[in-house]
This record gives structure tokens, sequence and C-alpha cells, in this order.
């Protein structure tokens, strides 16, 4: 064991170095998307936020820089790692968890299910023009009555000569008014099947959703299929069964577990900023106990996060991930973030509420982060059933 | 067409500029990346590559081995090919030895055009481009607003005080371009992955055919012989806003007929 300790201050911005645990080209894929967020996110997302809306222009954007499916192979994707992809993911949650979602179901849901399920036919036909951000996707499991027990969908498909008729309807789908094609997970006689339906197919509409508090900065919307008629050639060959969604819904959480850590370290840098600048009682406020020990808690959570995220990562790159892993990042790390928003939140005081800065937009914006890609619960119940060998909730 | 661009590693810009006492030279042991005047030459040069011209570019670079990480991230940036000069004798060279070595690097292939930024964000000397056209005896033109080819001419927009100089020029030729040209692109993922994969020659002092003697130390001629701080503006007025700040600065603007 050295003795010694290092004469390197620390950096508030990364008390662990854990940079140093990046290589040059990681770090360059995390400097890049950072300036770009900065540039391009940062200054908007907060009207983007209060209108309740997304510029679609970000879709050529992402798609030029790589971003869209940028972990997978071939077909126009970048062929990045596991941990290239969570770093991009953790920068653009920094700016809003909303462009993460934009880009995580385009990549890691639409996309990943064509990638992985599909025929060549259909991964020629959309995966190329889906990286550019030409052609955008969604995927729909969750129903009205299904959430977090997918099995229980009532959305059905009938096989009709070859045909397929399509009767259901899915509910909060990322994306779903705006894509060109919806990845649909539907029962049949034969287990639940994954059907690529395009926009524009006759009986399918995509109702948007309203009202949201959270995620606002991003389009969610309804699936609504009545008598949708598909070819045959519309169904995702090769899987059966809920392996199918549950394959995708692994990979995007994996993007959740680095996003999550970008969304609280946002929160973070903006409490310490706050908190340096506010005085209060003639001194900054940085300067009172109270508020050092909710810094202390949040860049210890931030840095927690992210080892975690880069654990998960690197196991995943070296082919060892197990879904139970992921289901632990995801669990933790949206936690964390939940809570470091929170209380960066209260370092802000009356500012903590406004757009006007970043940490009551995260703060919202986690509570869907906690819910969608597997609940909190559920996947407490995961790591439950992983450490104890009984499964409480199937 | 050929096209050299000639970058720098510096500090990180966004870090606080130290000075080391001892040695009075700038402490260069933080996180070092790409000047970021640079970029704009290289998108430039991307864009001359984009609108047609068959365009080979290569990225320049004297710096140390570690430097290579530069390099890099100046090939994302847009580049064909890298050539760097590292080499341990290059330690403590000045304007005069850094161009000397920048020219016999340009002098090994016969490039059309050779790119600057406007400065090092280090540095801030502004003269490297025409320390360098001087040596290769080549027409210079600095702070270029736009680039126009036609042919072997190259008509470039100055940017000067009072407006623009059109200037045209012959090549082979050195333009140092200005921050203004252009808003350089952010790099694509396939191009981050892919710049590790570009041709990259990596040379000494013998590789490059360059004297020892004539850079690093040796050939430097500049030393610095004591650093101060910038007298302050003695006619400044210092305004503590009591509330009357306004009333106050507006006086003396129009005390100073500045406004009238
Ligand atoms: C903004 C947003 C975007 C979304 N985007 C998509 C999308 O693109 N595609 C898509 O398919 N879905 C999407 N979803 C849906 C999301 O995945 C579901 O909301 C999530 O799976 C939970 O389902 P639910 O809302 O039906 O809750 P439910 O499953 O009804 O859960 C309600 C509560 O019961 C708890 N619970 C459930 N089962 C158990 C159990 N066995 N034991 C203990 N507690 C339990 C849950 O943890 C939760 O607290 C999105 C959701 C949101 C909010």
């Amino acid at each position: 064991m050295s003795a010694t300790t290092s004469t390197k201050p620390i950096d508030p911005l990364d008390y662990l170095e854990i940079d140093t645990l990046l290589s040059d080209e990681e770090r360059l894929i995390r400097d890049t998307v950072r300036a770009w967020v900065q540039d391009t996110i940062v200054p908007n997302v907060g009207d983007w936020f209060e209108e309740g809306t997304l510029p679609m222009s970000l879709a050529a954007e992402l798609g030029r820089l790589g971003l869209f499916g940028m972990h997978l192979d071939g077909y126009g994707c970048a062929g990045a790692s596991s941990v290239a992809y969570g770093l991009a993911c953790l920068e653009l949650e920094a700016g809003d968890s909303g462009i993460r979602s934009f880009v995580s179901v385009q990549g890691s849901l639409a996309m990943f299910a064509i990638w992985k399920w599909g025929s060549e036919e259909q991964k020629q036909q959309w995966l190329p023009a889906m990286a550019t951000g030409e052609r955008l996707g969604c995927f729909g499991l969750t129903e009205p009555d299904a959430g977090s027990d997918p099995g229980a969908m009532r959305t059905h498909a009938r096989r009709d000569g070859s045909d397929w008729v399509l009767n259901g309807a899915k509910m909060w789908i990322t994306n779903g008014s705006v894509a060109d094609v919806a990845v649909v997970w539907a029962q049949t006689d034969d287990g639940v099947r994954g059907f690529l339906v395009e926009r524009g197919t006759k009986g399918f509409t995509t109702p948007d959703i309203k009202k949201k508090l959270s995620l606002r900065a991003s389009i969610t919307s309804e699936l609504v299929l009545a008598d949708v008629r598909l070819p045959a050639d519309a169904l995702l060959p090769e899987v059966k069964g809920l392996r199918g969604p549950l394959s995708c819904l692994n990979e995007a959480r994996y993007g959740i577990v680095w996003g999550a850590v970008g969304a609280g370290r946002a929160c973070y840098e903006a409490a310490l900023d706050y908190a340096k600048t506010r005085i209060a009682f003639g001194k900054p406020i940085a300067a009172t106990q109270l508020q050092q020990q909710k810094l202390a808690e949040m860049a210890t959570e931030v840095n927690r996060g992210l080892l975690v995220a880069l654990q998960i990562g690197r196991l995943k790159d070296a082919g060892l991930v197990r879904p139970e892993h992921v289901s632990m990042g995801k669990f933790g790390n949206a936690r964390g973030a939940l809570e470091v928003a929170r209380m960066a939140r209260t370092v802000l005081g009356a500012n903590g509420i406004t757009l006007e800065y970043p940490v009551i937009r995260h703060m919202n914006n986690l509570e869907s982060v906690y819910t969608y890609e597997g609940t909190h619960d559920v996947h407490a119940l995961v790591i439950g059933g992983a450490v104890t060998g009984h499964q409480a909730f199937r | 067409m050929k096209i050299a661009i000639c970058v720098k590693e510096v500090p990180d810009p966004t870090a606080e500029k130290r000075i080391d006492p001892g040695t009075n030279r700038l402490v260069r042991t933080g996180e070092n990346t790409l000047n970021p005047y640079d970029r704009h030459a290289i998108e430039e040069a991307v864009r001359i590559k984009e609108s047609g011209v068959e365009t080979e570019i290569s990225i320049v670079l004297v710096g140390p081995a570690s430097a290579a990480r530069t390099v890099d991230k100046a090939l994302a940036q847009g580049g064909d090919r890298s050539v760097h000069l590292a080499d341990d004798g290059l330690a403590d060279s000045d304007i005069l030895a850094t161009s000397r070595a920048l020219a016999a690097l340009l002098e090994r292939d016969a490039y059309d055009l050779v790119l600057f930024g406007q400065q090092a964000s280090d540095a801030e000397c502004y003269v490297m481009a025409a320390a360098v056209a001087e040596r290769l005896d080549r027409p210079c033109v600095s702070q270029a607003a736009s680039l126009t080819l036609d042919g072997s001419t190259l008509r470039v927009k100055r940017q000067v005080e009072t407006g623009y100089d059109t200037v045209e020029m012959p090549l082979p030729a050195v333009v140092s371009v200005s921050d203004a040209i252009n808003e350089p692109r952010y790099p694509s993922l396939p191009a981050i992955m892919g710049a590790k994969r570009k041709p990259h020659e990596v040379l000494s002092l013998a590789d490059a055919g360059i004297d020892p003697d004539t850079v690093g130390g040796a050939g430097s001629r500049t030393t610095v012989r004591g650093l101060s701080k910038p007298a302050g503006r003695g006619a400044s007025v210092r305004i503590e806003d009591d509330g009357t700040a306004a009333e106050k600065i507006l006086a003396f603007l129009v005390e100073n007929k500045v406004v009238v």
C-alpha cells in the first residue's frame, strides 16, 4: 500500500477522478456530446419544456452526429462501445431527460428491435434511414391496463390469409405521433409477436397525451389500432414471446443507468454554482453547514452513480452483463438522481422552482424516469429475486 | 489539392493559465487540447473538400508525443492524414524555432495551401502563419474571413478594422483564418472513432532532416526576462451601485461626449 497522498487539488466536478477510467476516445465522444448539448439544448430546453414541444429539427442533427443507434453495428450505425453509448446518454440527459428519451427510443427500442429481431429486408429498409434521423421510430409495449405486467396486454394480431389484422391500444408511447414506424407488440395465437406499423396505415392513429407535468420536452402518444391490416412481412420474424420486447427494454434501461447520472450531475452543478454566489446573512450560503451537507450528499451520489454505470458498461462491453445488473443500475441511479434533484431544488430557494434554472425541470422529468422502463418497485423485485432466489412479482 | 493545417496543442483554454515563477513559462502539465482557433482552419478545409474540389487534408503538429491525442482530435474534426513531429529536442522552442520545424515539415510535401488558426489560445502571438510563410517564401494573408478558390488563384476577404480587404494570391500560399470565417461543426461519432485508423506519420528531428541545433532551446532567440501585470487604465472610474449608478454612468457618458 502506498502511503503517499496526491497533491492534486480536488476537482468538484470530477471528485473521484473518474475521467482517468475513460479512454481518450471515450472522453472525446463525451466532450463532443457535452458541447453540443451545451450549445443546442441547454439554452432552449426550458422553453420547449414550457411549451410542451421538442423541435423535430433535432433529429437531423442527432443523426449527423451519429448518435442514433450508435451502439449497433452495420446499417449506417456507428458501432460504438457500450461505455461510449452510456456517456452520450449521460450528456444528453444532463441537457434534458426528454432528449435522452428521444435518442433512447429511436436507438435502443425501435432500431434495436429491428436490428435484433428483424428480417434483412426490414433492416435495409429502416436502419440506415433511422440512423441519419430521416426516419423516426417508436416502441409500443405499454397499454392502458398493462404496464409493469406486459403479459396482460390486450392488443392482439389475428391472421387473415397471409395478412395480419391488429386491434388494441398502446399508451405512454414516446415519439408516438412523430414516428414513421411503430414497433408494436401484440398477442397472437403463437404468443407475443412484434410488428412494424407504418405511419398512415389505415386504422392506425396516434393521439398525443397532454397535461403532462414531466418529460414535457418529449412527445408521448397513444397508439390506437382499429382493424389495422398489415402484410405478412410486417412481422418481426426472429422472436416470439415477451423475450422480444424485454430484450429491447434492457438496452434502453442501460442508457438510463447513465442518463440519470447526467440529470443528477446537472442539478448538483447548478446547486454548487448557486450556493457559491448566493449571499445570505453576509456570506455565501455555500459556507453554511446545512448547504454543505446537501452538496456533499449530491457530489457523493453523482460520483457513486457514475461508477456504477461505468462498471455495468464495462461488463456489457465484455459480454458479461445480466439484466439483473442493469436493474440495479436503474434502481440506484434513478433514485439517486431524484434525491439529488430534490436536494438541489431546496438549495436554489425560490429560483429552484422556475425554468430559468434546470433543477425543477430535471426533478419533474426524473419522476418519469423513476417509473418508465420498469418502475423502481419492479427493479427492486428483480434485485430481490436475484439475491434471495425467490421471485416476488411473477 | 493538398491542404495542410498546422495545429497546436494548448492547455485547456477554460482552465486558468499559470506561469511557473522559476522558468517564467506557461505551466502545461494540466489538461491539454486542440487550440480552439485551429478548428476554424480545419472546418474551412473540409468545406473546400465538400465543395467538390478533390482535396487531401493533412494535420501537421509539432509537439510532444503525448500530443497524439490532439492529433486525433484534429483528425476527427476533419483530416485525412497527420504528420506529427515529436522529439524531446523540440522542448523550449520559441516562434523562431517552431516556425523552422513547421517549415521543414511543410517542405516535405508539396502543399497547395497551408492554413493556420488566427492565434493560439496559450501564447496569443498571431504571427506563426507569417513566420512560416516567410521561411517557405510563399504569399501570406492573415485574418481571412472568407476563402474562394478559382483554379490556382485564391481570393481572400480579409477582416480589417474599417471593413474588408479583398486579396488575390497565387497558390501555393499560407493563410491564417479568422474565427469569424465559419462555425466549426461538431465531429460525428464515426469521425471520432475513425480518427485513429487514418494514416499517422510520427517523425523525429532526424526523420524530418532537421538539425537539432536549429530548434528547441538551442534554436530559440527569445528569453523571458521578467513578467509584470499590465498597468491599470489610469483614467478609469469605478462606480459602486447604490441605486444611482445608471444616472452616474449617463452623466459620465454625456460629460465625455460619448452620448449627446
Ligand atoms: C413519459 C413516459 C414515457 C413512456 N414511454 C414509453 C414507451 O415509449 N413505450 C412503452 O411501451 N411504454 C412507455 N412508458 C410506459 C412505462 O413503461 C410504464 O408506465 C411503466 O412500465 C409502468 O407501468 P404503469 O404505468 O402501467 O404502472 P403499473 O404497472 O400499473 O404500476 C403501478 C404501481 O404498482 C406497482 N407495481 C406493479 N406491479 C407490482 C408488483 N408485482 N409488486 C409490487 N408493486 C407493483 C408499480 O411499481 C407502480 O408503483 C412511458 C411512460 C412515461 C411516463
